[in-house]
């Protein structure tokens, strides 16, 4: 299963390292990735399979808001098919 | 693949501007569930909703997490309840109501709507012990919704019913006196009811209705204000071009969440609702869309054209994007949801009149107003009338959702809390309406409605 991660937060030393690492714990393989920084704020985007997590993709959504919450940043992950549906006929 | 602008794009939608699935709403039809008894019938519907919607809400959750889309409101509608109980031989039909707030508790829902009656043409037995029973029932409960319908563009007025429902909504707002009226905010009179509408309080599950059935209503104001924000100063046709893209996207959405939760359920898909219903929250606001589009202050002239261009434009937007629109589909203006609509009442801009004229354009109608809790019943009634009569010339749904709050006067505000918001007391007319509506009977259906 496809999903987008999505990270944001003000930049700092190792983000890629510490969501690229959670995500490895879960079996979650990383297709994709862009990054910026604007303006201090570091945003990430990654196209990611979640199809070999061992977890629910609810809990993995939890786990990664969670972690971000703890240094300050907003990871979420969604399943694609959210944005195809907005921005594809 | 989706590039990042569009990714941000619809982050910025969800977190900055209030994009949500307003509801996910279960229809389940208890037509199998009549008895003589009323506690056997009550048993047997309080069954069949926990064992169809067991899952309902978890489903909506786990949506929510893997689409990162909130769907704030996961709800149930159930048939007509005066056309269920009526092999019942009780006079009192509260134990139903009972039932069904048990019911929605142990499901995890915070509405279930459904203890209505339809009676445009004329009243079965059972309707009248319905209707004469939702004061009490209603004060009674805290999670059930009431519906009466009055009237249609092919049966006429029901005045009889209108005159009935004045007396009725002033029965329930003194039984809920301690919360300002509160159970008049779960009762609609409609006129020209939908039969598969998501969102309460006026959600029933019609009796064309199959078992069961999944309706999802979407919401956006705070998008669509948030698209017209680049278009300042443009024409119309810039803005209705604006507001018909936004209105699809937002549209799309809640089609993908609609087969996905009917997918999961296993329930079939029915409708995307289209409808722009507002919330309290800052920036959810229809009235803040309509003065972007350069009203000082809503109510003021000019609104009634802006309304009619924004219901347009969200239909003509959303209707591609689902492959089946239904229930009300339009702006909704309820006064106490709105931070716009109350700041404009409180402003004096926006007025009870204003707001029957904006109704002739716009879904639904007269929606959460507070006015005097002095108010006599036969004003109400005539309001309720005024508002059928648009609703059956138009052949458009329309509806009353008024609270004469007790004990407050004009200048009072009357909290209810949570999505219900609050809503400044509004003033009516001072002059009697009483022999009007003591004549009861049937105003005729219009010439209109011959279509055959």
């Amino acid at each position: 299963m496809k999903a987008i991660v999505t990270v944001i937060g003000k930049d700092r030393v190792g983000i890629i390292a510490e969501v690229c690492a959670i995500l490895a714990r879960q079996g979650v393989n990383i297709l994709d990735i862009s990054q910026t920084v604007m303006q201090d704020y570091f945003t990430m985007i990654m196209m990611v399979d979640a199809s070999g997590c061992a977890m629910k993709f609810s809990e993995l959504s939890e786990l990664l808001s969670s972690e971000g919450e703890k240094t300050g940043l907003s990871v979420r992950i969604q399943r694609e098919e959210i944005f195809e549906a907005m921005h594809r006929i | 693949m989706i590039n990042r602008n569009e990714i941000l794009q619809t982050i910025e939608m969800i977190d900055q501007q209030h994009l949500d699935i307003r509801t996910i709403t279960m229809g389940i039809s208890l037509l199998d569930c009549a008895d003589e008894d009323i506690k056997r019938c009550a048993d047997k519907i309080y069954c069949k909703i926990t064992r169809f919607a067991a899952d309902l809400v978890r489903t909506g959750e786990d949506i929510e997490k893997e689409y990162g889309i909130p769907i704030v409101n996961k709800r149930i509608a159930v048939s007509p309840i005066s056309m269920v109980a009526g092999s019942c031989s009780a006079e009192d039909y509260s134990p139903l109501a009972l039932a069904l707030d048990r019911a929605a508790k142990a499901v995890g829902v915070n509405f279930i709507g459904g203890f209505s009656a339809l009676v445009h043409k004329g009243f079965t037995v059972s309707d009248r012990r319905l209707i004469s029973s939702i004061p009490q029932a209603l004060a009674a409960t805290e999670r059930v919704c009431s519906s009466v319908n009055v009237a249609t563009t092919r049966a006429g007025i029901n005045m009889d019913a209108v005159a009935i429902m004045g007396g009725v909504i002033k029965e329930a707002a003194e039984l809920s006196a301690g919360q300002g009226g509160m159970a008049c905010a779960k009762l609609v009179v409609f006129a020209n009811a939908v039969e598969d509408n998501p969102f309460m309080a006026g959600a029933f599950h019609g009796p064309g209705e199959p078992e069961c059935v999944i309706n999802v209503g979407v919401s956006g104001p705070g998008v669509v204000r948030n698209a017209l924000l680049a278009c300042n100063g443009e024409p119309f046709d810039v803005v209705a071009e604006t507001i018909k893209k936004t209105a699809f996207r937002i549209t799309r959405m809640g089609q993908l969440v609609a087969r996905e939760a009917s997918r999961r359920l296993g329930v079939p898909f029915g409708v995307v609702d289209l409808s722009l219903a507002p919330t309290p929250a800052v920036g959810d606001s229809v009235a803040d869309i309509l003065e972007e589009m350069g009203l000082e202050s809503v109510g003021t002239h000019g609104t009634t054209a802006a309304l009619a261009l924004l219901n347009d434009a969200v239909k003509k937007g959303g209707v591609m994007a689902s492959s089946h629109v239904g229930g009300l589909s339009g702006a909704f203006i309820p006064v106490s949801e709105d931070a716009g609509m109350i700041a404009g009442a409180e402003r004096g801009s926006l007025t009870l009149d204003k707001l029957e004229a904006m109704t002739c354009v716009c879904s639904v109608g007269l929606d959460m107003i507070a006015v005097p809790g002095d108010t006599p019943a036969e004003t109400i009634a005539a309001i309720i009338a005024d508002e059928a009569a648009i609703g059956v010339v138009n052949g458009k749904t329309t509806a009353v959702r008024i609270i004469p709050a007790p004990g407050k006067t004009v200048g009072d505000r009357v909290e209810f809390g949570g999505l219900l918001g609050s809503a400044p007391v509004m003033p009516v007319h001072p002059f009697s309406s009483r022999e009007f509506i003591a004549r009861g009977g049937r105003i005729p259906a219009p010439l209109s409605s011959l279509k055959n």
